[in-house]
């Protein structure tokens, strides 16, 4: 739980910020259920639940990133051993995975399941992730990756469920959209 | 030392592991000493021959994985040292071919040339084990040792910037690929 403590450093993992638990653990629950057994991430404010859950649950591997192409490798590895992943990333580390999902997962035809946190769409106070918003959905469609939108607590389970199914039959990179409304409670 | 010659080192000992490649010079030469069901080339995606290597170790703790990564490709993903060591998979071992060029573009130097040290950033990173290799008969050595000592290592291969006369081979991407998977499926049946 945070405040974290390790190895005598005090860690504060997002606890104080209006993210939402009840949406973060019905995500979260439903990668379990697509036996999900490997998730990839890189720490971002939406994201906090979603990482402590992977990191406190033993049935679950979390690769922690220094860079989110890193886990275009590390799901690409996963797959090829048989293990169903998926990747926790913003969208502005979607955006510094692109080559990764391009000349790896594209060119060699390998499903990943990417859930990204919309930042910098309507509502967002922060201006350094204004740009990265204006680029998003352009760019996964330039891309040509299928993409939803998930802005509907009804909605989690059954399109995770479905963007995993695509993935896993198309051979290719498939993102889940986190937006605000899902994930932030203010 | 030629990287050729490396290869031809330790082709016997890659007989049991799951081994991924970088593209170009590394993928070539070793499928010239000749291919296996269980080698990966990774023909694009530079930098992330090591990641795949970490998820397949992670994955896959029974079997033995090994990485032959080149200067230029890790240097585009250095902080895949980092998270290598901190997973430390006990299983992994990484090779990086150093020639100090980008060879297959036309051999332009890359920062090893200018003295940056591979083995000290990976120590620095945490990796358990790094060490610069200098002969075929210490890269061999060095390789057996990591196989069989069972420690996350990194040898740093001090190579000729030398390579084959082509990078295209006549093995598809996706047979490479699609048969790579399946030799881990089988494994898993045993």
């Amino acid at each position: 739980m945070c405040p974290l403590r390790f190895q005598g450093k005090l860690f504060h993992c997002g606890q104080n910020m209006p993210v939402s638990l009840s949406n973060s653990k019905l995500i979260y629950e439903t990668l379990k259920e697509c036996d999900v057994r490997l998730v990839s991430a890189l720490p971002e404010t939406w994201l906090v639940h979603l990482i402590r859950m992977t990191d406190e649950d033993p049935t679950m591997t979390l690769v922690r990133l220094a860079k989110e192409e890193e886990a275009v490798g590390i799901s690409a590895g996963a797959h090829l051993a048989g293990v169903k992943s998926a990747m926790l990333m913003q969208n502005h580390g979607f955006m510094a995975s692109i080559n990764g999902i391009v000349s790896f997962a594209h060119l060699y035809k390998i499903p990943l399941l990417m859930l990204i946190s919309y930042r910098g769409s309507f509502g967002e106070k922060d201006p350094w992730q204004t740009q990265g918003g204006n680029v998003t959905e352009p760019l996964l469609r330039a891309l040509g990756i299928p993409y939803f939108l998930l802005d509907e607590v009804e909605t989690v389970k059954k399109s995770i469920r479905h963007a995993q199914t695509l993935a896993e039959s198309s051979l290719q990179p498939v993102a889940i959209l986190l937006t605000r409304d899902l994930m932030w409670e203010e | 030392m030629l990287r050729l010659d490396c290869l031809r080192s330790v082709y016997s000992e890659l007989k049991d592991c799951l081994v991924v490649t970088i593209m170009g010079a590394v993928a070539a030469e070793l499928q010239s000493v000749g291919h296996r069901p269980n080698f990966f080339y990774l023909q694009h995606a530079m930098g992330l021959a090591s990641s795949t290597g970490l998820g397949l170790a992670m994955c896959l703790p029974e079997q033995h994985v090994v990485v032959f990564d080149g200067d230029g490709s890790l240097l585009m993903n250095l902080g895949s040292l980092t998270t290598m060591a901190r997973y430390r998979p006990k299983n992994l071992t990484h090779v990086v071919f150093d020639n100090e060029s980008l060879l297959s573009v036309g051999g332009f130097p890359t920062a090893t040339n200018t003295g940056t040290d591979l083995e000290g950033i990976a120590r620095a990173a945490g990796v358990p084990r790094a060490f610069t290799v200098h002969s075929v008969e210490t890269f061999h050595s060095a390789v057996r040792k990591a196989m069989h000592e069972k420690e996350l290592t990194t040898i740093i291969a001090k190579v000729e910037a030398a390579g084959p006369s082509r990078y295209v081979t006549d093995l598809s991407l996706l047979e490479n690929r699609f048969q790579f998977g399946r030799h881990i499926q089988s494994l898993k049946q045993h």
